[in-house]
């Protein structure tokens, strides 16, 4: 009898496991207790471990996979046994939480102590919702007003069994409570995909909560890949293969980007501000004007290829989120928010960094008078790998800008400025100006933007590298 | 021997609306009562008790008439009017529940029942005749609750010196003296009765609050008000046992306040204890909750196949609307519809002294404990206008709202006619109106209600008239 080794709940909140490393390779004779392979699961990485004896006939996921809870992984079975028929129905077999002839020997202690949702949840993933959504008309309502969404059982929108009038409404306006609104555009759902399980189909709160919670890792992500598809429909100057390398999301990234994104938004943003001293950058300035007129650039010029600079050594911050990976770009194409009658658009300065400070001056001078004729091509304007705003000719000393998704950074310039500032103990007026950097935290943690503005004073403040 | 689709043990809240569903949707149904239709609620409970409260009422507001211009006299009062008053009441709305039955052609099938099988039960009317009843569909007990004394600490009813709400609601006179028993609502509804009517009450509540289920704030506001019309409220009160003298019964109570208390009559009105006993429960396969009511699940479906349990006996609370909401699911459940599934987060509670005591969903402490981001909106009645006109300022509307979405977590009346304001909650927490719902619905100037709209501005920060 061949006993069937599927993905395990190694912790009481997983849903879904990347296998890091198998451990054993097909053909290995295997006893009950030995480690097969390296899971990681939200928390830590773990260890499989065989619930039965015999030869590992079969491994059904590659390494870096993520699979979800109950989904078969590995079959163990005897040297000569057929296990066609067992590998065929792997996907039927993904709900299947364990296999009852198999005895629960050598878990590990906190499997044991996993409560049952986390297990017997097929939520993970569409097929094995679909297959297993309980119908709906047993589902017990949450009956406190915040039910814990992970513990109500949660029938896939799309598996459920839908009431002849669902919330389609024959393609009008979706029905719904006021709070199911407020819950979805928070959320980033559509309600007209969701299942109404309120009078008349109505969407009320607990179908929020039931798709929240069939889709935990993707609702955040599906939240921020939507504005992917819209702003940056096609960027033939980033999507180059061997422009930029995908990223797979580790499990504590994931676990990151749902839990900031639930606290602050789809993007869960922070702000790093810090004060740069233009000294250097003014000397360098003055320098470059004395030598003529097309030699003249402004603050803003230099600043931009700082950042610019500053974002090809800093390729975490120079990425796009899409949700189910980070995309880490190898060029850096700047976008520089540009105000004009009615609102504001972002052209781009492509490959910034590699640029000389005089022609990101002679091309921002142009894209800037462009986008105010408004004659910017399309790709002009889409396919930023990061964006610059800069308020200081407002005499905006500092502010914060909005990330524009999916990038993962926006930078805001203040008004370049003679502030007192101490200098080896006595008060001296130095040339400053404030730089406030706004990060996508599912993206960029503390510590990374930190060290980008470290990389970006650096820069700044030793122009000289800028021009080397 | 009768045969029906469907046969209800009781004829209370939950039977009788369970009853009257089962015939709109074309099953024949019969009803199992010994005693009058309308169970609990009808003859001993909501409607005699709210009967005699409106005689307190009137008591309270006639020696208030004559600050109004309004000179009636000297004020007297008469339990025993008010007793047969509420008896007349009580019997008008039994044959009130007869009417509807002989309209639904419902088969009032009179005496005690029993089952004898998952399908067919055997009745025995007050002669000791026995008919034999089958029901092809389902049976539904629904035989609610009954008063209960507290034995352990000496209070055994005896139906003279220790009583029951129901020997209280056929009481000739009232006493000159009455210690209560438990501050739920029965026990601050018949202080307040019993106060107008010149007994020298004591209120008696084990735990730290009178009403100690509603939000402490409320709790708070009605001790108060209780305080300053003469009722002697005693909270934490332990009784460590009670002795009943000629004519009089002696509490003996622990802790350092008072430590005996001698009253003509205790009134024991601390629970009520579920009706399981001699029905044939144990025989069918009817599981019972370690609390001892009848274990059902959102369906009101038992353990035995095709008995259902519905209101009282079914578990708590233990309310008169909660038994015929669940009536209505049981009886969609049996003839085949998808009805809605009881919202028991929803459902209100009600409090009949005055000031009349309302609320529906959490406590703020319940929501502190759920660790919800919640803020909370407070309009008092005495800032009302429409409250200043009738003279009754006592009491307030509190609104506790999700802090990010404006979901209403909770809403706490005390006041007059708090009971009617609470719905305008429960119909907005129904259909998931956030606190800018309330808002937005205009509410008619002078009203009451507009302190529901005041509290709601309150919890966003913007309270107009305060």
């Amino acid at each position: 009898m061949a006993t069937k080794v599927t993905m395990e709940a190694l912790s009481p909140t997983m849903e879904e496991g990347r296998l890091v490393k198998w451990l054993k390779n097909e053909g290995d004779p295997v006893a009950k207790g030995d480690v097969l392979a390296e899971v990681e699961t939200d928390k830590a990485v773990m260890e499989l471990t065989a619930r039965g004896d015999g030869v590992l006939r079969a491994r059904l996921a590659a390494e870096g996979d993520t699979r979800p809870v109950g989904e078969l992984l590995a079959i163990i079975g005897a040297a000569d046994e057929n296990i066609d028929a067992l590998v065929k129905k792997a996907p039927a077999a993904a709900v299947t939480p364990s296999e009852p002839s198999s005895p629960p020997v050598e878990v590990p202690p906190v499997a044991q102590t996993a409560p049952a949702p986390a297990v017997t949840m097929p939520t993970t993933t569409g097929k094995a919702a679909e297959s297993s959504a309980p119908p709906a008309p047993g589902d017990r309502a949450p009956s406190g007003p915040s039910g814990a969404p992970a513990q109500s059982p949660p029938p896939a929108p799309a598996a459920a069994p839908a009431p002849a009038a669902v919330s389609g409404n024959g393609g009008g306006r979706a029905r719904s409570s006021p709070l199911a609104r407020r819950l979805a555009t928070e959320r980033g759902l559509d309600l007209g995909q969701l299942h109404g399980s309120g009078p008349g189909g109505r969407v009320i709160r607990r179908d929020i909560e039931a798709a929240v919670a069939a889709s935990p890792a993707t609702t955040p992500a599906a939240a921020a890949a939507a504005p992917v598809a819209r702003t940056a429909p096609a960027a033939p100057r980033t999507s180059a293969a061997g422009d930029f390398e995908d990223v797979p999301l580790t499990q504590i990234r994931k676990t990151i980007a749902r839990r900031l994104a639930e606290s602050n938004g789809p993007i869960p943003t922070f702000f790093l501000t810090a004060d740069f001293d233009l000294t250097s950058v003014r000397e360098l300035r003055a320098q470059m004007i004395a030598l003529g007129d097309e030699f003249k650039v402004s603050y803003n010029d230099i600043l931009l290829k700082a950042i610019a600079t500053a974002l090809s050594q800093h390729h975490e911050v120079n990425a796009h989120w899409l949700g189910d990976s980070m995309r880490r770009h190898h060029r850096v194409h700047l976008g520089m928010a540009v105000a004009v009658e009615d609102g504001l658009i972002t052209p781009i300065i492509a490959d910034a960094d590699t640029k000389r400070i005089s022609e990101i001056a002679r091309e921002s001078r142009e894209l800037a008078k462009r986008a105010r004729e408004r004659k910017l091509a399309p790709e002009e304007y889409t396919g930023a790998t990061a964006t610059v705003s800069n308020l200081g000719m407002f005499g905006i000393d500092e502010f914060t800008a909005i990330i524009n998704p999916p990038e993962v950074a926006i930078f805001a310039v203040g008004a370049v400025g003679d502030v007192p500032v101490v200098v080896d103990g006595a008060v001296t007026v130095r040339t400053r100006v404030r730089i406030t950097m706004s990060c996508d935290h599912r993206a960029v943690d503390g510590a990374t933007g930190a060290r980008f503005m470290q990389t970006l004073r650096r820069l700044i403040e030793n122009p000289l590298m800028l021009v080397f | 021997m009768a045969s029906f689709d469907v046969i209800f043990l009781g004829a209370g809240p939950a039977g009788y609306v369970g009853a009257i569903r089962c015939a709109q949707l074309g099953l024949t149904v019969g009803v199992v009562e010994r005693e009058g239709l309308g169970g609990t609620c009808v003859l001993w409970g909501c409607i005699p008790a709210k009967a005699l409260l409106e005689s307190a009422a009137i008591a309270h507001r006639a020696r208030e008439a004559k600050a109004f211009g309004v000179n009636v006299g000297e004020i007297t009062t008469d339990y025993g009017v008010a007793m047969k008053r509420s008896r007349a009441v009580s019997t008008q709305n039994s044959k009130g529940v007869e009417f509807l039955f002989k309209k639904g052609k419902i088969t009032w099938i009179k005496g005690t029942g029993t089952l004898t099988g998952k399908k067919t039960l055997s009745v025995t009317d007050e002669k000791g005749a026995a008919t034999t009843h089958d029901a092809k569909k389902a049976i539904v007990i629904c035989t609610g609750s009954r008063v209960k004394g507290i034995p352990a600490i000496g209070l055994t009813l005896d139906k003279t010196s220790i009583l029951s709400s129901d020997d209280v609601l056929i009481a000739e006179k009232a006493p000159a003296t009455m210690a209560i028993v438990g501050a739920g609502a029965v026990g601050c509804e018949f202080a307040d009765v019993f106060n107008e009517f010149g007994t020298k009450v004591t209120l008696l509540e084990a735990l730290p609050a009178i009403l100690p289920l509603e939000d402490a704030d409320v709790a708070a506001e009605l001790t108060k008000s209780f305080k300053k019309r003469g009722i002697d409220v005693v909270t934490g009160a332990k009784i460590t046992g009670a002795k009943v003298g000629k004519g009089s019964v002696t509490i003996s109570l622990a802790g350092p306040e008072q430590k005996e208390l001698t009253v003509e009559k205790v009134l024991v009105a601390a629970g009520r204890a579920p009706n399981i006993e001699g029905i044939g429960l144990e025989a069918q396969g009817v599981k019972l909750t370690n609390r001892g009511y009848i274990q059902i699940d959102e369906q009101m479906r038992t353990s035995a196949e095709g008995i259902y349990a519905i209101g009282d006996v079914a578990g708590p609370p233990m309310l008169a609307h909660k038994g015929e909401r669940e009536g209505v699911v049981v009886a969609e459940v049996i003839a085949g519809k998808s009805g809605h599934h009881v919202n028991y987060g929803n459902i209100p509670n009600a409090t009949y002294c005055h000031p009349e005591v309302a609320s529906v969903g959490l406590t703020e402490q319940q929501v502190k404990e759920k660790k919800v981001d919640y803020k909370v909106g407070r309009y008092n009645f005495s800032a009302s206008g429409r409250a200043r006109t009738s003279g009754q300022t006592e009491g307030f509307v509190k609104i506790i709202r999700d802090a990010k979405y404006g979901e209403i977590l909770g809403a706490h009346i005390i006041g007059a006619h708090a009971t009617e304001l609470i719905h305008e909650l429960v119909v907005a927490r129904e259909n998931e109106f956030t606190v800018e719902e309330i808002d937005l619905a205009i509410h008619a100037h002078p009203t009451l209600s507009e302190a529901i709209a005041e509290a709601v501005l309150d919890s966003m920060g913007r309270a107009l008239n305060a």
